[in-house]
């Protein structure tokens, strides 16, 4: 069970992600055929005929399919690309997302599951016939029959043990070559031991063959086996699709012609054009254009940080109001957003390998199992002298304790567990993220983009009089700018005044005339007024009409919903609360007091963060750290357990161990809560398979089990053990 | 006990037959998409004829 939990995620994700996204952006525009694209709001049938007729009546379009598993849509249309089919399903009323078919077939893990599922039904199929014959053989048949009766089982179940335990005994020798002794070696052994002795009493014509029981472990280790493989191939798609989701491409300029390349092949001294709403591809200079920057994603910070030739942008920030030409100076390794990568890089090594409890378990099972099937051998070989006995009750020992229960037990609960979460809007990454969440004791925030929304909103339309509220929002409408965006939002209700000779000023504001005067919205500096931005906790911009004073707008940052509920519910659960910061003491200490959290800290940067993720693991708190901006990442990779939000970078989201599919926060104390439970079912499994053991292991070595009394112990603990996972789904 | 050389054949039989027919499912992908097939059936675009596939 120890390669169940611990393969199949590398131990450094934002190493796999690169090359994904690499993939990605190296791709044509055109495919050559099959379009993938998500569907993230399809969910009914309708969903499924609306789209499909949709697409098959777009030309071009030769076939189209809905997976709603997978919320996805497969289109056959060759000579079109996703961005000729996204405003058609648009146009429905279903937002769609391009997707990498390379990237996200799956092939690999479609076929596992597939061919897992094939054994499953043989050994099934196997398992059914064999018991018919045992009962008659159990019921007493005799002499020629019971004969008969063994060798028709052995004739089902060789070729089942050889072609459904292909996948334990692969693991198995995988195991021995590097000498460890995983949860694989004593099925195999068990398997081929009983086997091997059934074969040998059939032909002895003994009394008791194990035909029945091989067939039983190889279907209840597999079904174990597929669960396990079923919620990790669900969770990596979905981890895929959202790495997916965001292609890195820049505009290169050359010879003044625009051209679109993959931010890999940008070198420094390259020109490249950032439009206003898009994110900084490499480190550079600006050589052209004004504007304002959004560096939430970077430092935390929520006032745009104006922007003019001369000055230095890091990879990740995001242009908001007027296009922008940059000098590259450094990018792909050195950029400033590889050199946050090599941060997470290292806090993940530093974090370690967890030991989940499921290898904890294998690692004391194991040796005991063998020691004890040995011991018994030697047992019965000094007492009777006989081989044939000594041999079958070592078999018999091997057989019962066959970690059936255990080898269901961890995924059972794994997948009931994550199935939950999941439709509560938590996807779980990794796995043995469930563990590990259920060990936190102490949560830590950020601020901006986790417990807010990173979006402004106005705090007060009072400031404004009746009538300039009509020219606020008609000047507001002028620019593209979050808190021109906001105050349009907030004044949605009021009339466009008319004006006339509007102008955006990148960087500063928007001005008009308007009956005659000059109205001016924007920054405090460009109207000539000050401002003491640094005391207060909101952010602002002026509205100035000549002849008028001018008028202070204040915006706060929207809090995520759900995230005084979640702060409120983890505190009740008796958890330390967390807020660090890269924004403003005041803007952060104006959220801490709104939410009730008294530990919070300001201005603090990437490696501070992670430092003190570091030193709160070092006073022995377990950390559960809740971020979404690249400033996070190495912290989030540090932390004992991480979640980020779906509007997180992919650098952060590729860093944690879970994403928040919602946009709401409240699934991370449930989450919490959930975890804690799965992995008390994981111990109350441990302890059922325990007990079965300590019942089953002394009648095997005392020679009293019979295969009636195995197959029996086995299927039962293995039933009690799954439906005890099974309570935790709702 | 001759009625033993009837019935094992048989009960083999339809055991094997039902181990085909999920091999056959398997291999056809009947598997895929579970959900989408649940709901599929509510929708009574192609309930005149098959859809085209």
């Amino acid at each position: 069970m120890a390669d169940l939990t611990a393969s199949g995620f590398s131990a450094c994700p934002a190493c796999d992600a690169a090359p994904l996204a690499q993939r990605l952006a190296d791709r044509a525009e055109v495919a050559d055929g099959t379009l993938i694209l998500s569907l993230p709001t399809a969910h009914c049938v309708t969903c499924i005929t609306d789209v499909e007729t949709a697409l098959l009546a777009h030309p071009g379009v030769r076939h189209a399919r809905v997976n709603l598993t997978l919320r996805r849509v497969t289109v056959d249309a060759p000579g079109l690309a996703a961005d000729d089919l996204i405003p058609v399903l648009a146009g429905v009323g279903y937002e769609a997302h391009e997707l990498d078919p390379d990237a996200l077939s799956a092939t690999t893990a479609d076929r596992q599951g597939r061919d897992l599922l094939m054994r499953i039904g043989v050994s099934g199929f196997a398992m059914m016939n064999i018991m018919i014959l045992s009962v008659a053989v159990w019921s007493g048949a005799e002499a020629a029959t019971r004969d008969l009766f063994h060798w028709i089982s052995g004739a089902i179940a060789l070729p089942t043990v050889f072609f459904a335990g292909q996948p334990f005994f692969r693991s198995a020798w995988a195991a021995i070559r590097v000498g460890r002794l995983g949860m694989d070696v004593p099925i195999s052994l068990a398997l081929i031991l009983a086997s091997a002795i059934s074969v040998y009493e059939t032909t002895q014509s003994g009394h008791h063959a194990y035909f029945d029981a091989a067939a039983m472990l190889c279907f209840f280790l597999l079904i174990g086996r597929y669960l396990d493989h079923r919620t990790r191939a669900i969770a990596r798609s979905a981890a895929a699709e959202l790495t997916a989701l965001e292609v890195p491409r820049a505009t290169l300029l050359l010879h003044g012609a625009e051209q679109v390349v993959p931010v890999a092949t940008l070198r420094p001294g390259d020109l490249i054009r950032i439009r206003p709403g898009a994110r900084v591809p490499a480190d550079g200079e600006i050589t052209e254009g004004r504007s304002e920057i959004d560096r939430a994603l970077l430092t935390g910070e929520t006032l745009p940080v104006p922007a003019a030739p001369g000055q230095m942008l890091s990879a990740g920030e995001v242009n908001l109001t007027g296009p922008l030409t940059l000098r590259v100076t450094a990018a792909g390794r050195d950029s400033s957003l590889a050199r946050l990568t090599a941060l997470v890089e290292a806090a993940e090594a530093a974090r370690g390998r967890y030991t989940s409890l499921a290898e904890r378990a294998s690692r004391a099972y194991s040796p005991s199992v063998h020691l004890m099937a040995l011991c018994s051998f030697a047992g019965w070989m000094w007492a009777t002298g006989d081989l044939r006995l000594a041999v079958n009750i070592a078999a018999a020992v091997l057989i019962v304790t066959c970690p059936c229960a255990l080898g269901l037990a961890v995924p059972a609960v794994a997948t009931a567990a994550s199935g939950r979460l999941f439709r509560r809007g938590l996807l779980i990454k990794d796995g043995t993220a469930l563990e590990r969440l259920a060990e936190v004791d102490t949560v830590v925030f950020d601020k901006t983009g986790t417990l807010t929304l990173g979006r402004p909103v106005l705090v007060s339309a009072a400031p404004l009089s009746q009538d300039l509220r009509p020219v606020a929002r008609a000047l507001a409408e002028a620019s593209s700018h979050p808190l021109s965006r906001a105050l349009v939002e907030a004044l949605a209700d009021q009339p466009n005044a008319r004006l006339s000779d509007v102008a955006e000023h990148p960087g500063f504001g928007v001005s008009a005339r308007w009956q005659g005067r000059t109205v001016r919205l924007g920054r405090a500096d460009w109207l000539g007024v000050s401002d003491a931005d640094e005391d207060r906790p909101t952010s602002a911009t002026w509205l100035a009409v000549e002849g008028q004073p001018p008028v202070r707008l204040e915006f706060t940052d929207e809090l995520r919903p759900g995230a005084a509920d979640c702060v409120a519910m983890l505190r009740k659960a008796r958890m330390r609360v967390v807020l660090i910061s890269g924004d403003r003491r005041a803007a952060v200490a104006d959220l801490a007091a709104r939410l009730g959290i008294d530990d919070y800290h300001a201005g603090v940067d990437p490696q501070g963060k992670e430092a003190m993720v570091a030193d709160l693991a070092a006073q022995g708190a377990r950390v559960l750290m809740v971020g979404d901006g690249l400033n996070d990442t190495a912290a989030l990779a540090r932390a004992h357990a991480s979640i980020s939000p779906a509007s997180a970078l992919d650098a952060a989201r590729v860093a944690s161990d879970m994403v928040l599919t919602g946009s709401g926060l409240a699934p991370v104390a449930e989450a919490v809560a959930t975890a804690r439970r799965a992995t008390r079912r994981i111990r109350e499994n441990f302890a059922i398979s325990i007990a079965y053991n300590i019942v089953a292991v002394p009648l095997a070595v005392a020679g009293m089990v019979t295969p009636l009394i195995a197959a029996l112990a086995m299927s039962l603990s293995s039933i009690t053990v799954t439906l005890n996972a099974l309570r935790l789904r709702d | 006990m001759e009625i033993l050389s009837i019935l094992i054949p048989v009960s083999l039989g339809l055991g094997a037959a039902g181990l085909v027919a999920f091999i056959w499912a398997l291999r056809s992908r009947q598997f895929e998409d579970p959900k989408g097939d649940a709901e599929r059936i509510l929708s009574d675009k192609w309930d005149d004829r098959p859809r085209p596939d």
